[in-house]
């Protein structure tokens, strides 16, 4: 669904590119590493707003000046961040991840590197990757663009990125950087600000219902008596969004208007 | 020191079945593909693979090559999934061992400085350690008293790797902007061996090019060959991006045994780097 504020019609994509560029609000001078199209819209969005500190890759080896277009290219360079220093940097905590998640479950737990037994499994996908490097040492946060009982699953198959339960059992060096911000759907925002650390709503985009969300998840997701929309994007944002980032509407692709 | 100068098929000369093989690059980034082309066309097997994995591992899959992975992810970048390595992997055809690319990155320097292992905040509360029950984890013996996990040293018989530049000494030069890491695979390896888009002087590496772009020292290498888009189709900037054409056409054939057949009957079945380039040639031109 779409909805009007003003004069604009504000699409679900951009709802959730506006929850994407929340997660790195307050973060300071550290590098905002996003995965997917509308998280990268996000990124930029919130150093273009309210969090002009974050730092950003070209997507390869470079750290960018500018905010360039998605899929143009930038123009200013402030910084060389090969792989190996990428990597020094996630050890080193100055930075904060938003990846994808082919399966999540309830405590955060993530899976990028097959569905079904790991030994000979039924789909096997990228592999574990910096998943659990990435969620012991810098914040995490994820991007689903299609919510469904198949990704927000009870249990999944191989823990990459580790939740706060595995990370809990595991130990204090574990959990001594150990943080999953948050998880942003193309039907809401979660967090897991609850005492057992487990997954709960924080908003839903307006035009999603209950049932929906519902249907849609794996596992009981616990919701507030009054649940919260995500903010629409301001005029001011919505412009930067579409005429600035992303003027050839790539979110478009990642989340369809409904 | 001299006599370093080898054809891409002399280099796979060097290589034995059930060698471990580290390849460098990453993704489908800078992979020494004329190295890899050789190596199938001889009858080097039972291998194990040390990659950050991209169509290198691909194509040693659909060979039958690999008896052993270690790897924290195989793909062709712009194509997600390697469609070979998927279809290997859902039919059990090789033992992995899946790691962390910290975790990798960790192995790799603890095999090129000859420690046994060095520790990495990574792989903790992960299922890593389930599905690698031989990893460990070691105390620090400081106040802290933290574990982490220990990273065996990821130590290769044989290192291929695949730079921009080189002279006929082993001296290799990167010109793009990410080395990956084929310093510390040629390192950690007891021969490594280096493919490029053009040997060249000592003198010229540095005429305009910095100094550190010199990745690769001549101590560390056993032999240099000269292969002209050789790391094809994957990308080896500036020299040349990835070949997207080609390489979706390499990802639909592999769909099916029939069209991999047919692909491999074109491509991969000449006696050489030249007429694999003549075979991608003639393709692109039926493209326009």
């Amino acid at each position: 669904m779409t909805t009007t504020t003003g004069t604009a019609t504000v699409t679900r994509a951009e709802y959730c590119v506006v929850a994407c560029a929340e997660a790195w609000r307050g973060d300071g001078e550290v590098l905002a590493s996003p995965m997917g199209t509308i998280p990268s819209i996000g990124a930029r969005l919130a150093k273009l707003t309210f969090a002009p500190e974050l730092l950003l890759t070209d997507g390869e080896a470079l750290l960018i000046g500018d905010v360039p277009a998605i899929g143009a290219r930038s123009r200013l360079t402030e910084g060389w961040l090969p792989y190996r220093r990428h990597l020094t940097m996630v050890m080193g905590g100055r930075r904060h991840v938003m990846m994808g998640a082919s399966q999540i479950d309830r405590f955060g737990n993530q899976n990028i590197s097959c569905v079904g037994d790991w030994r000979r499994p039924d789909r096997q996908l990228l592999g574990v990757r910096g998943a659990p490097v990435n969620t012991l040492n810098n914040p995490v946060s994820y991007w689903i663009p299609r919510h469904s009982p198949r990704v927000f699953v009870e249990r999944v198959d191989m823990i990459c990125g580790v939740g706060y339960d595995s990370a809990a059992a595991a130990g204090l060096s574990a959990t001594r950087f150990h943080e999953l911000r948050r998880v942003v759907s193309d039907l809401g925002v979660f967090d897991f600000a609850t005492a057992d650390r487990s997954m709960r709503v924080v908003s839903l985009h307006p035009g999603v219902t209950v049932e929906e969300l519902h249907d849609a998840t794996g596992f009981p997701l616990p919701l507030p008596a009054e649940v919260p929309r995500t903010r629409a994007p301001s005029a001011g944002e919505l412009r930067l969004i579409r005429d600035v980032v992303d003027p050839s509407a790539l979110r478009d692709r990642e989340v369809r208007a409904r | 020191m001299s006599g370093k100068v080898m054809t891409p098929d002399a280099i796979v000369g060097r290589l034995e079945s059930g060698m471990t093989l580290g390849i460098g690059g990453w993704g489908s980034r800078r992979k020494p593909m004329a190295l890899v082309r050789a190596l199938l066309r001889s009858a080097v097997t039972d291998l194990t693979v040390v990659a950050y994995g991209g169509p290198d591992v691909g194509l040693l899959a659909a060979a039958g090559r690999i008896r052993k992975l270690v790897t924290a992810f195989v793909t062709l970048d712009s194509i997600p999934l390697e469609p070979h390595f998927r279809a290997a992997r859902e039919r059990g055809a090789f033992e992995l061992v899946e790691l962390d690319e910290a975790m990798f990155m960790q192995g790799l320097t603890a095999g090129a400085q000859r420690l046994p292992f060095l520790p990495v905040r990574a792989g903790l509360g992960s299922d890593v350690l389930r599905v690698n029950p031989s990893l460990r984890t070691v105390t620090s013996p400081y106040a802290d008293g933290e574990e982490l996990v220990a990273v065996p040293a990821l130590r290769m018989d044989a290192a291929l790797v695949h730079l921009n530049r080189a002279d006929a000494l082993g001296n290799a030069q990167y010109l793009g902007p990410d080395p990956y890491f084929d310093d510390l695979f040629c390192e950690a390896a007891d021969s490594a061996y280096v493919a490029c888009e053009r040997l060249v002087g000592t003198a010229e590496l540095t005429r305009d090019a910095a100094p550190q772009t010199l990745l690769v020292s001549r101590h560390a290498v056993t032999g240099v060959a000269e292969t002209p888009r050789g790391a094809h189709f994957t990308s080896c900037v500036p020299d040349y991006d990835r070949d997207e054409a080609f390489q979706k056409e390499y990802a639909t054939a592999a769909r099916t045994p029939e069209t991999w057949g047919d692909f491999s009957a074109r491509f991969l079945a000449g006696t050489g780097e030249e007429d694999y380039h003549l075979a991608v040639e003639a393709w692109h031109k039926e493209q326009r």
